[in-house]
């Protein structure tokens, strides 16, 4: 258990005033309260610490205690029994707030102060902290909508993921998160959707783009090709004449529209037209011809 | 109107142990929206995480009614744009691997 330098922590001299020590943490708490800094991990973290330092060093009593064992606290031991009845007669620490709870001070204030003290009454109710989960998925995975059984903190809840979810996007399920504070409405769970992408297709939002080659005789001449789409194969019809990366939409071929069932994107299709190697000599004889014409 | 989804704001105050003018002084600067049904206030129930951001905000963090109005127009900022960098990310995979 490493001893943690609350003065450190809140950037203020062993010497510091009660009203230096309030200063310094108002300060810090501004900065770093999870409310300002949303998903921020690093802040969340900051902000635990300095809470602890400001918890220790506000209360005199847990300064002094801090001042004179807090390098070798093991030899604290005989506050110990006295910080036990104080424990059991604490109330619950401060607010569950959005990603974290704050009754997790370090192993170390536990070790020398027991539990938390309160700070705006006790019996405040409060709702739950919020869980923020992240579900990995394949793009093919989302082009229908799918219902599946996630196990967040060991609870099972049944989840309908919406066609055409975006990655990197987030949605909320309201009331699975934690519990509530004295009594207050649970948390939220927010999942995160990481979709993987290892289809011949590009997407933006409901549009997809995919690239086709096209032989040089079909470009010139036109024709039938038949061209993959995300639910099967199409037939295309290819103007003569076609030019290198022409682009054709097809019309709601693409990916569904999020939360609009029954609607779907297009995909556009770029043609690479692709020119033949290792000619014979007869081609190059009728190629030359074509050339004389032109 | 139906009270559904609705809660009565009388009700709020003992559970966050705060005055009634509090939701006044939140409603006057356009922080929240009190509906008035049958001379009985309430706020609606999805905006109970937002009031408990501005009360942790105003009695945790000091913010006054002013700040918090800045604080959060400034969050709902960095949300938006988190989703336009989320967005323009993913449009740029269309280009990776040309």
């Amino acid at each position: 258990m490493a001893f943690i330098d609350y003065y450190k922590v809140l950037g203020i001299a062993k010497t510091a005033t009660e009203n230096e020590i309030k200063k310094a943490y108002r300060k810090l708490a501004r900065k770093y309260h999870p409310d300002v800094n949303p998903g921020n991990k690093d802040a969340e973290k900051k902000f635990k610490e300095i809470n602890e330092a400001n918890e220790v060093l506000s209360n005199p009593e847990n300064r002094k205690k801090y001042d004179k064992y807090g390098k070798d606290w093991e030899h604290a031991e005989e506050f110990e029994k006295a910080q036990q009845q104080r424990k059991s007669q604490s109330q619950q620490y401060y607010t569950e707030q959005d990603g974290f709870n704050d009754q997790e001070f370090s192993d170390y204030f536990e070790s020398m102060f027991g539990g938390g003290g309160s700070r705006r009454g006790g019996s405040v109710k409060y709702k739950g902290q919020d869980f923020h989960a992240s579900l990995t998925l394949n793009l093919k995975d989302i082009y229908e909508s799918q219902q599946q059984v996630l196990t967040v903190n060991g609870n099972k809840i049944r989840l309908t993921i919406p066609a055409g979810v975006e990655n990197g996007q987030e949605i909320k399920i309201k009331g699975k998160g934690g519990p509530g504070m004295n009594g207050g409405p649970s948390g939220d769970l927010f999942i995160k959707f990481n979709i993987e992408n290892n289809t011949q297709f590009k997407r933006d939002k409901a549009n997809l783009y995919a690239a086709v080659d096209l032989d040089l005789y079909t470009s010139i001449l036109g024709g039938d090709i038949t061209v993959n789409t995300f639910d099967g194969k199409v037939k295309l019809k290819v103007k003569p004449g076609t030019q290198n990366e022409t682009k054709v939409k097809l019309k709601g071929k693409g990916f569904p529209v999020y939360k609009k069932e029954g609607q779907f994107g297009d995909l556009y299709i770029t043609y690479n037209i692709k020119t033949p190697t290792n000619l014979t000599e007869k081609e190059i004889e009728l190629f030359t011809e074509i050339q004389k014409l032109r | 109107m139906s009270v559904q989804n609705l809660i009565l704001i009388e009700t709020l105050c003992p559970h966050y142990e705060i005055e009634i003018s509090f939701f006044e002084d939140l409603s006057n600067h356009g922080l929240i929206t009190i509906e008035t049904i049958e001379e009985r206030q309430f706020i609606h129930q999805d905006d109970i995480s937002e009031l408990e951001k501005m009360i942790r905000l105003y009695f945790e963090l000091n913010v006054n009614l002013e700040g918090i109005d800045i604080v959060l127009n400034l969050l709902q900022k960095e949300k938006e744009m988190k989703e336009e960098l989320n967005m323009l990310r993913n449009r740029l995979k269309l280009y990776e691997g040309e």
